[in-house]
């Protein structure tokens, strides 16, 4: 039984050439479901990838209690202060908390690609910036000083939107503000993100207090006297996340969003695929009739026949989806695009091709195969031998 | 026309093929209907008459900062301005944060006189609205969702503005009314709209009072748009509050392509199917002609002309491609309301269907061209002997 099957699917390979044509539309058909299906995928693992890479377990985010995110957030002096005072935070040497007070806005920034103004964050960061977020490192230029018009650029903002370069002039409320120096941070949101001194931010925008407050624990440990203590303030009305929890609450909706349309988009198309496997097949079993009649005259079981009929199908479609999946690959992994995020900002992102989505990709190819090639091969093992000699 | 039996006689000989053909070309042109309707409408927002002659004011360099009240004033001065009213971003939900409730703090006269018969609303309960200061008129459906019904006292919260005497984000409303939408390309922008008094919001809230969200205007000439958002933006020049006017409609297109270019994707996914369809259609009219290449011969001898055989080609592709394509774009126009399911805010059209069978011509004719031509050029001789 193996021997034979061994023989036909050997055969059935030997003549492929032949049917080049119509075996080509079933790795094309199929090279195109995965290609898109892979692509728009990969729209959603990067923007989830940029949002779950931002935080560590240790830094926490403190908002106005029922606020949802720091734009909508405000706190005040004394909020900070009292923040800054609870327990479990890490000290400077000087026995300062690691806190950054920030104030978070978003101004009309330009798009690059399509030249419309674009909601980009400007993140009014406190003194204690680089020992709260150790990752940032300046790759241009050189730090904002405190107290001067100046702001940093995330290098994914730089990409993606006009006039971020290391010299140039930033407009904003009847002020010019320098850019000087591009940063980043891990590959994190905040890399789509301007940075400047949070009291001029403040001065500028005309507003007396803070959005959140961003702290470093001791140990991540640290995390729920921390929170009990600042929930059971009573002077106090704040919601207190890690950071890692604040930001995968941000990438859930329009991931999902991302996904459903993806795949609702590919199984439309892999249907399609799928009667386009169907017709060559079948085409393929009428061009082999008179040699499948022969095989099964002298001998060769039904099985070994149905069976490679059904292989030839999902190695077309192996093919197909691997040539879908390299396309993919080839023309947008590392594509860097933004759209607005959860936080009615801008996010940078790159689209990522990860070893799951092409795994995902092959393996709807080779559903698609098997498909497409059950009904073929069920036709080519019940064929009615003596008529199939006789017509030849 | 008298050749259709004939086209259609060759088009069903062989079932199995010509169906699964027409399957895929019906699926392709499913998606291709979906995905236009979906492009047509982020490229062309609220298609109604109604936001022509309307221009929105927002802070020049952050729709996030506001803006004086006193603007509203010198807007209204300005000639064209028929009349301007102010709105702020609430930032509402009813009980869970998904329950998004698009809560507008207005300012009853200009409002509606912004937004002329817009909103339908009955006289008695636009009076009661009048005449009650936590008064809360309603979309209808958004009632229903909801389940709320005149005379409940409804909260929302507010995830900014925290209330002057408690410090609460809760606000409490009392409605009186429901209004339905007169414009029904307007109808799904405001179908989540729960409208409220400007003055409750201003001296209710603990901050940010005198300032508004935006400003929103009507002007007598919609021709005379940008112009008048010229003039508005220049009485505003070089003070702390510069303004950004522009009409209703370039607004929504700016916010829209925020999302990134959601037609580059869309015409991109189209590219790969109509591809992957040129190969598959292509592939089927080869083959089918091939193997009527000795039929062919014998139309040719019985006297139909070189030209006319292309055309019987050309035409069985076209009937083929035509047919797919009218089949899956009314399925496509059947998934409409679903679509409109998912994209809450949109306004679908069915226009976007009619370029779809611009597609299925060019379709058919670069599938049917090289078979149409290898027809037209056969031999009588050598195709008769080519019969195997």
């Amino acid at each position: 039984m193996f021997k034979q099957l061994v023989a036909v699917i050997s055969m059935s390979l030997q003549t492929l050439p032949q049917r080049i044509g119509a075996s080509s539309v079933i790795v094309i058909g199929i090279a195109g479901v995965v290609a898109v299906l892979v692509s728009v995928l990969a729209m959603g693992a990067g923007f989830q990838h940029t949002l779950a890479d931002t935080g560590r377990p240790d830094r926490v985010v403190i908002l106005r209690g029922g606020s949802d995110a720091e734009l909508n957030s405000n706190l005040t002096r004394t909020d900070v202060d009292t923040i800054s005072n609870a327990p479990g935070l890490a000290k400077d040497a000087s026995g300062k908390a690691l806190l950054s007070s920030e104030l978070v806005t978003v101004v009309n920034v330009p798009k690059i690609d399509t030249g419309t103004d674009a909601n980009v964050t400007l993140r009014g960061v406190g003194l204690k910036l680089t020992e709260v977020r150790p990752e940032l490192t300046i790759v241009k230029g050189r730090m904002f000083r405190p107290a001067v018009r100046e702001l940093i650029a995330g290098s994914g903002a730089a990409k993606q939107f006009r006039g971020l370069v290391v010299g140039s002039v930033l407009h904003l409320r009847n002020a010019d503000w320098t850019v000087t120096g591009v940063f980043t941070s891990n590959g994190d949101v905040h890399e789509s993100e301007l940075l400047a001194d949070v009291d001029t931010v403040g001065s500028a925008v005309e507003r007396n207090g803070y959005s959140s407050a961003v702290a470093l624990l001791t140990s991540p440990a640290q995390f729920a006297e921390f929170k009990d203590a600042l929930t059971s303030d009573p002077q106090l009305k704040v919601d207190v996340q890690r950071e890692p929890d604040y930001y995968a609450a941000q990438s859930k909706d329009l991931t999902r969003v991302i996904n459903v349309v993806g795949k609702t988009v590919a199984i439309i198309m892999a249907i399609g695929a799928m009667f386009g496997a169907l017709n060559s097949m079948y085409s393929a079993v009428a061009a082999r009739g008179l040699e499948i009649a022969t095989l099964r005259a002298i001998g060769f079981g039904a099985l070994p026949v149905l069976l490679s009929v059904m292989i030839e199908a999902v190695l077309l479609s192996l093919v197909g989806g691997i040539i879908g999946a390299a396309l993919a690959w080839l023309f947008f992994n590392g594509h860097s695009v933004s759209t607005l995020g959860g936080a009615f900002a801008q996010v940078v992102f790159q689209l990522t091709v990860t070893r799951t989505l092409i795994i995902t990709g092959i393996v709807w190819a080779c559903l698609i195969g098997l498909l497409g090639g059950f009904f073929p091969a069920l036709r080519a093992a019940r064929l009615p031998v003596a008529e199939a000699l006789r017509a030849a | 026309m008298k050749y259709f039996p004939l086209i259609w006689a060759t088009l069903w000989r062989k079932k199995a093929r010509t169906i699964f053909t027409l399957l895929s070309v019906i699926v392709a042109f499913l998606l291709f209907g979906m995905l236009e309707t979906i492009d047509y409408a982020f490229s062309h927002p609220s298609s109604g008459v109604t936001a022509a002659d309307k221009l929105i004011t927002t802070n020049k360099y952050s729709i996030t900062l506001s803006l004086p009240f006193s603007d509203a004033q010198e807007i209204r001065s300005v000639p064209g301005v028929v009349d301007v009213t102010w709105i702020s971003w609430f930032g509402g939900y009813y009980q869970e944060s998904k329950n998004f409730v698009f809560a507008v703090p207005m300012d009853t006269d200009s409002y509606f006189n912004v937004y002329k018969d817009q909103f339908i609303v009955s006289d008695e309960q636009l009076q009661a609205y009048r005449n009650t200061r936590t008064g809360a008129l309603v979309n209808a459906d958004l009632m229903k969702k909801f389940n709320w019904k005149v005379g409940d006292k409804v909260p929302l919260h507010s995830t900014i503005w925290t209330q002057k005497k408690d410090g609460s984000l809760d606000w409490t409303f009392d409605i009186v009314g429901s209004f339905s939408v007169k414009d029904p390309t307007q109808a799904s922008a405001q179908a989540s709209t729960l409208l409220f008094h400007y003055d409750l919001f201003d001296e209710g809230r603990s901050f940010g009072k005198g300032k508004v969200g935006w400003f929103e205007e009507r002007v007598s000439d919609p021709s005379e748009a940008s112009a008048i958002s010229g003039r508005i933006d220049a009485l505003f020049a070089n003070s702390s509050d510069e303004t950004k006017t522009q009409p209703a409609n370039d607004f929504t297109m700016a916010f829209i392509k925020q999302f990134g270019d959601i037609g580059f994707v869309l015409r991109a996914i189209l590219g790969a199917v109509f591809f992957t369809l040129l190969f598959l259609t292509g592939n089927t009219m080869m083959q089918s002609v091939r193997e009527r290449i000795p039929e062919l011969a014998v139309l040719k001898t019985l006297g139909f002309g070189d030209g006319l055989v292309l055309e019987l080609v050309l035409a069985e592709s076209l009937l083929l491609c035509v047919l797919a394509a009218v089949i899956g774009l009314a399925l496509s126009f059947g998934a409409l309301p679903i679509i409109k399911q998912g994209l809450q805010g949109v306004e679908l059209s069915p226009r976007a269907l009619v370029p779809g069978i611009g597609a299925a011509v060019l379709l058919a004719l670069i599938v049917g061209l090289p078979p149409a031509l290898r027809a037209m050029r056969l031999n009588i001789v050598d195709a008769l002997a080519d019969k195997r």
